[in-house]
């Protein structure tokens, strides 16, 4: 990153509110599509991605009700990079978070989300304080939506 | 989302077109619940997810809780038609390892109502 600019870029706020999650994965696979060299699959992996981290914050980050998500993107000549951000309760152990199968509410959740974002997308960087919010930053590459058949290991 | 719910004897076939994220698995969550009230004898469920263009983790943990609802009353539970894209994250999640996968609604219907494990060739 550092001194290189982008060659288009967004950002944009909504309230943590269900129907967003696919305005926003909708929104983020548009803007990702100006970039000719994605495939269809590479933007598939960028629209599982989006869903998820910005469902996360729906569902995880404010629990007593509706709070900002911040979605902002970055489009370069080969990549794109994705900012999803709240300032909703935090997540205690991100290292554990990120542990395919971990939830913090079992039931009908898989804890799958994240393992989805870390597998769909080449890089992925959360960093997070409890009380004080999540920010989730992503990175995809054309040509890397391979349709990858395994979950990373551990 | 649009969701078409029939029931056939003791069979829910569930026929889902569109997208299934967070706000549409709760929709589905409820209309599989309201018909378990008003019809307590069904047993088995059958997901169409043909027409289904997107699934994700919430769209998964929904089919994974209607599986454990059906398979808590004895019954068995069926996806089918599922296209590629939204076969990788059924794949990825193991629900294909749960669940009992066929091509058409017609031939899950045909297994339960035979009750034969699977078919052949
Ligand atoms: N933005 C966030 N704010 C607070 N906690 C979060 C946030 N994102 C993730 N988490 C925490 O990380 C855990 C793991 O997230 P992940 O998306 O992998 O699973 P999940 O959301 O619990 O289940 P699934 O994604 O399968 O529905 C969550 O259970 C939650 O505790
Ligand atoms: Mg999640």
């Amino acid at each position: 990153m550092g001194e290189e600019e982008p060659v288009n870029r967004f950002s944009l706020t909504f309230p943590s509110l269900a129907p967003n999650v696919s305005f926003a994965r909708s929104t983020v696979a548009a803007f990702a599509s100006q970039l000719d060299q994605f495939t269809l699959e590479d933007i598939e992996d960028i629209r599982i991605a989006v869903s998820e981290v910005v469902s996360n914050v729906v569902i995880h980050a404010y629990p007593k009700g509706a709070g900002p998500v911040r979605v902002e993107a970055s489009l370069y000549h080969d990549r794109v990079e994705v900012v999803v951000a709240d300032n909703g309760c935090g997540i205690a152990d991100v290292e554990k978070a990120k542990e395919p199968a971990f939830t913090t509410l079992p039931g009908e959740r898989m804890g799958l989300g994240l393992t989805f974002v870390q597998a769909y997308m080449d890089r992925v960087e959360i960093t997070s304080r409890p009380g004080e919010g999540t920010r989730v930053f992503m990175v995809k590459r054309p040509g890397s939506g391979v349709s990858k058949g395994q979950l990373p290991e551990g | 989302m649009n969701l078409s719910l029939e029931t056939i004897e003791d069979v829910l076939l569930v026929r889902m077109r569109g997208e299934l994220d967070l706000e549409t698995a709760a929709k589905f969550r409820v209309l599989v619940e309201e018909a378990l009230d008003h019809r307590p004898g069904l047993k088995h469920l059958i997901l169409d997810v043909s027409g289904l263009s997107f699934i994700d983790s919430s769209g998964l943990g929904a089919i994974l809780g209607r599986y454990r609802q059906f398979a808590e009353r004895g019954g068995r539970v069926f996806v089918v038609g599922v296209q590629p894209g939204v076969g990788r994250l059924l794949e990825l999640s193991g629900l294909f390892r749960v669940v009992e996968v066929a091509a058409t609604a017609e031939e899950a219907l045909a297994r339960v109502q035979g009750e034969v494990g699977s078919v052949d060739g």
